[in-house]
């Protein structure tokens, strides 16, 4: 009578066991470890990618009257939109970059610090805003770029007796409060990357420069920049990626691709007004696969020009 | 250290719980309501106040049919997003709800292709449609076939801040024309030193209504872009005058009349008038307190051989063709948005100007309630001596693309850059409408 449950534990015994010989295995266990990935990867990146390139080259009205058109849209995208969209994305990210990799480094250089005061405090006051959405931010930001006199940054400015700006309808105004958004966001997190970066430069180096009668400055340029390369050359490809695929913060700032004159229009938006604000999903693809390739060549001239692909040593 | 990651984690889980929580108590909610016969039908839409107005339908509905009750489960979505996802849904041919709200400025992406994936009301329009202002039916419709079901008229109206009008001693029935409400408006400047009206800079409220009060439109009938013709260049440069020549207006704080700076702004009576749509009411409910009694409803003046108003903004109500019980779900609509009942609660529980004509003289109409409280009782009558005017747009394929050229492009850079003039600017527009 209890031979039945003795056999069924057995087979449980044994399933659990094939189980463990499996994630034992030095040949098969990796692929199961990194299966989740791999499936992931390609149910939900490379068929989309696949789909997107095929789409580029299709005018799609309607679930059943999908046509195929060759290059027309790649054509299309030859219009002034674009061009402008490709402009507003290329100040913007050439601002990112110029203000979030020397901040941050600077910052994380003083965070370093054994001497300074409040440390903790900092590190988390400045990554606290990259938990916030940028949805709820940009809504902030929105209303303290308001054009009245009593706005945040208006009333800010009323101290120095400077006047009350239009800044969200004002190429320049705007792009200042897109690069001052997307600031407080990112800086937190390029000063973590630096913050680690620099944890991990030996402590001997400055002492023996110290020694030598280096002061900090001489430290700083000889010792830590050079050490950070590695580190700034990462932020730096992280920015360009960032900065050309842009959208929240102007999606919020204006509540949609709708910034007048298109002062923010940027190349995302551009893609999501074209794909769902006009039904026009074949030419959106297009000018996904056009900024893809755009991103692409821009971080290999970045590459290219600081050494990344020489080999080491020569 | 530690201490604070233990904290902001139990904070984001606490937030997740929270986030989650709304939705199973919806969940629950309707659960219980369909305790198994009822037939369950799903509702999107992007307006709170919307979901208050069906499920108000289902109500009614369920007292009716006792035979076939029916639950609506609605999901209320931000406005982009839904039509979004819809608009998904519809092109890969899975997970649309039975019935969804798509707002006028989105329809047509909707209606694009042979086959749209919507379904047609034609049947249930047909036995009212007497009765019914078909305009605004027709901005919803493709080659006769109607595919949504509107929830108001949206007549353009004037709103007058009468306390400012009385300072300059001017007679709100006295202005009839264009002329004479540019007249009044150089008088108020001269009384009061405030502006007689507001133009928007980043959407189409100010600009659009005007062109379509004079026949004019973006598109023709058959869909070819007019928007540079000699109607809307001359429109346009009226509205420059006002701001430049006759300095009757000014750029509206904001941009545009949905902006938290204008309503504080307007709020404090800072301007003498402003020109939107009927279901404009509700905005000054909501967001102009102060102004209570002090702003009256007037038609808006006209161009000469112009028309009184035109219908502007909506939603129209469809059913998809995934939906598994289309009958059901028309025949719902239908005594929800189509009845006289169902129009009458459009304006007793939205504040719209219903789209049925025989709901307006009905007497619950002119009982009072929030809007007759703040705008006085005479809101009806000012609606029926415009609503023979009110006919439909020409609402093509390239109808989001042509709006979005207004709002972003033109409009910007005429009224408020000053960096075009409006034959360059609706030129560029135009073209730029007419190469896609």
């Amino acid at each position: 009578m209890l031979e039945p449950p003795v056999v069924a534990l057995n087979k449980s015994y044994n399933r659990l066991s094939k189980i463990k010989t499996l994630f034992a295995c030095q040949k098969k266990a990796p692929y199961l470890f990194v299966l989740p990935f791999v499936v992931s990867f390609l149910v939900f990146f490379l068929y989309p990618i696949i789909s997107t390139v095929i789409m580029s080259f299709q005018r799609i009205d309607g679930p059943e009257s999908i046509t195929f058109i060759g290059l027309k849209n790649y054509k299309n995208l030859i219009n002034p939109h674009f061009f402008n969209a490709l402009w507003v994305t290329t100040r913007y990210t050439f601002w990112t970059m110029l203000v979030l990799i020397p901040l941050p480094l600077l910052l994380a250089v003083f965070l370093n610090k054994k001497t300074t005061i409040g440390k903790k405090y900092f590190k988390s006051a400045f990554f606290m805003p990259a938990l916030t959405s940028v949805i709820v931010a940009g809504l902030f930001f929105r209303l303290a770029f308001g054009e009245q006199e009593t706005t945040l940054v208006n009333s800010i400015l009323g101290v120095f007796g400077i006047k009350p700006m239009v800044w969200l309808q004002d190429p320049e105004g705007s792009m200042f409060a897109m690069v001052l958004l997307c600031t407080w966001r990112w800086l937190g997190v390029n000063i973590i990357y630096f913050l680690s970066g620099l944890q991990g430069i030996p402590v001997e180096l400055y002492e023996s420069a110290s020694i030598d009668g280096a002061n900090e400055i001489q430290q700083f340029w000889h010792i830590t920049l050079p050490s950070l390369k590695p580190v700034i050359m990462y932020v730096l490809t992280i920015s360009v990626y960032g900065g050309y695929s842009m959208f929240a913060e102007s999606f919020a700032l204006w509540s949609g691709p709708r910034s007048p004159g298109e002062i923010g229009m940027t190349i995302v938006n551009y893609l999501y007004q074209e794909g769902f604000n006009n039904n026009n999903l074949g030419f959106a693809s297009a000018i996904g696969i056009t900024l893809f390739v755009l991103v692409m060549i821009v971080n290999v001239i970045q590459l290219w020009v600081s050494g990344f692909f020489k080999k080491e040593g020569v | 250290m530690k201490k604070s990651l233990v904290l902001l984690l139990s904070l984001v889980l606490f937030l997740t719980m929270t986030v989650s929580g709304c939705g199973k108590e919806q969940r629950a909610a309707d659960a219980k309501a369909g305790d198994g016969k009822a037939t369950t039908l799903t509702f999107w839409t992007f307006q709170e106040l919307h979901k208050n107005f069906i499920d108000d339908g289902v109500a009614t509905w369920n007292t009716n049919h006792p035979d076939k009750p029916i639950v609506v489960k609605t999901e209320v979505y931000p406005y982009d997003e839904m039509h979004n996802k819809l608009l998904i849904a519809i092109q890969s041919g899975t997970g649309a709800p039975d019935m969804a709200d798509i707002e006028l400025g989105k329809f047509a992406n909707f209606l694009k292709g042979s086959k749209p994936g919507l379904v047609e009301f034609n049947d249930v329009i047909e036995p009212v449609k007497d009765k019914l202002i078909m305009g605004r039916l027709e901005n919803y419709a493709k080659s006769g076939k109607y595919y949504g079901l509107d929830y108001h008229v949206g007549a353009e109206v004037m709103y007058y801040n009468k306390e400012i009008l009385d300072q300059a001693g001017i007679n709100v029935n006295d202005i009839v024309t264009w002329d004479d409400y540019i007249a009044a408006g150089k008088k108020v400047v001269e009384k009061t030193g405030k502006p007689m009206t507001t133009l928007e800079s980043m959407e189409k409220w100010s600009y659009y209504p005007l062109i379509c009060m004079q026949g004019s439109d973006a598109m023709d009938k058959d869909g070819n872009v007019i928007l540079d013709n000699a109607i809307n260049v001359k429109t346009l440069q009226t509205l420059k005058d006002m701001l430049y020549k006759d300095k009757i207006a000014i750029i509206t704080p904001g941009g545009h009349h949905h902006s938290e700076e204008y309503w504080a702004w307007m709020n404090k009576g800072n301007a003498a008038s402003v020109w939107m749509p009927m279901w404009y009411m509700g905005r000054f409910v909501q967001y102009m307190p102060d102004l209570k009694n002090k702003i009256v409803i007037r038609p808006m003046p006209v161009f000469p051989g112009g028309k009184k108003s035109a219908g502007m903004g909506g939603t129209g109500t469809a059913i998809t063709t995934q939906s598994k019980n289309i009958e059901l779900a028309k025949q719902f609509l239908a005594e929800a948005k189509l009845s006289k009942e169902g129009s009458i609660k459009t304006w007793s529980l939205l504040g719209f100007d219903p789209i049925r004509s025989d709901a307006w003289s009905d007497p619950v109409m002119s009982a009072p309630n929030k809007y007759t409280d703040y705008f006085g009782t005479d809101i009806f009558i000012t609606l029926k001596s415009v609503v023979g005017d009110i006919g439909s747009i020409n609402v093509g394929p390239k109808f989001p693309d042509a709006m979005a050229q207004i709002e972003k492009n033109v409009i910007f850079k005429v009224l408020k850059e000053q960096s075009q003039s409006p034959e360059e600017a609706l030129k560029v527009a135009a073209d730029d409408v007419k190469a896609k």
